[in-house]
């Protein structure tokens, strides 16, 4: 393992805030993730048609994905080689649940499409993909807690065996009212190295 | 006529969550897909249920919904020959 790599960007999204890089970029006093995300996504002036037809697991990943990578000043008229490798314990629990709801009375049985195809927790890397031209690797793992060991372990790998250019790795997860989202971009320059350690205690930070 | 057309727009634009989107902004004759509305193939497999759902109307082929779902105009005529409920 080459490990030549550093921590170069990382966005952080909980409890009603936003963290770039450390410093507290948004935060309000919303009372729903719902009311939140969609400030948030106003805030930003993120433009993509098809956000508000995203699960809640979808919206949380796209807009941390989002703050991080509009800051890297990628050609979206190209492909990107930026790598996806997410993670979290939820899956698409929040999402399989409302599909359940709408199929358990065989009398009133009208699933929706719309809800349907994000009972998948990685359909949230093809909506990232699709805004920022990403035709790279991508992986979603699940994990009881968070696994920066495989995290580290996995993006590695990816930029040895020149799979990519960089990687965007974490952590995002929704489950009833509780989400966050921690994503960091692994790429060749930068201040923070790309280790195990430095991936805790941004994580923790 | 115009009391459907309304909760159609109503109900297209809540199923579909067309955020920042009122009924008055769809006029009778816009297209639903395309350059109009730009709703999606997803959006279609929607529209589907709700005919199901609100109007008793099932759908067996999916193409015919190419005719049907290209305006509030079309829906409305076709659901109003064809409602069940």
């Amino acid at each position: 393992m080459k490990n030549n790599y550093y921590i170069s960007s990382y966005c952080h999204i909980k409890n009603n805030s936003v963290w770039l890089d450390g410093n507290d970029v948004y935060q309000d006093s919303s009372e729903t993730f719902s009311e939140f995300i969609k400030n948030l996504y106003r805030a930003e002036n993120t433009k993509y048609a098809k956000f508000f037809k995203m699960d809640n697991l979808s919206k949380l990943a796209f807009m941390a994905a989002d703050i991080l990578l509009k800051n890297e000043n990628l050609n979206t008229s190209t492909d990107n080689d930026i790598a996806l490798v997410f993670s979290n314990k939820a899956a698409s629990l929040d999402t399989d649940r409302k599909h359940q709801t709408s199929i358990q009375d065989k009398l009133d049985y009208y699933p929706s499409p719309a809800v349907f195809v994000y009972t998948l927790p990685n359909i949230c890397l093809g909506e990232i993909s699709i805004k920022y031209k990403l035709f790279s690797e991508n992986s979603f793992f699940i994990f009881d807690s968070f696994n920066a060991d495989h995290l580290f372990n996995y993006s590695n790998s990816l930029l040895d065996l020149n799979k990519s250019e960089a990687v965007l790795s974490g952590w995002v997860d929704f489950d009833d009212t509780n989400y966050e989202a921690f994503l960091y971009l692994v790429s060749k320059t930068g201040d923070t190295i790309h280790n195990k350690q430095n991936i805790i205690t941004l994580y923790n930070g | 006529m115009d009391a459907l057309k309304q909760e159609l727009k109503e109900n297209i634009i809540e199923q579909l969550n067309l955020e920042d989107m009122t009924p008055a902004d769809i006029a009778d004759d816009d297209m639903l897909f395309g350059d109009g509305l730009g709703l999606d193939s997803i959006d279609a497999l929607e529209l589907i249920v709700m005919l199901d759902k609100n109007y008793g109307i099932k759908l067996t082929d999916p193409k015919e919904g190419r005719t049907i779902f290209e305006s509030i105009n079309t829906m409305a005529a076709y659901i109003t020959e064809h409602r069940s409920k």
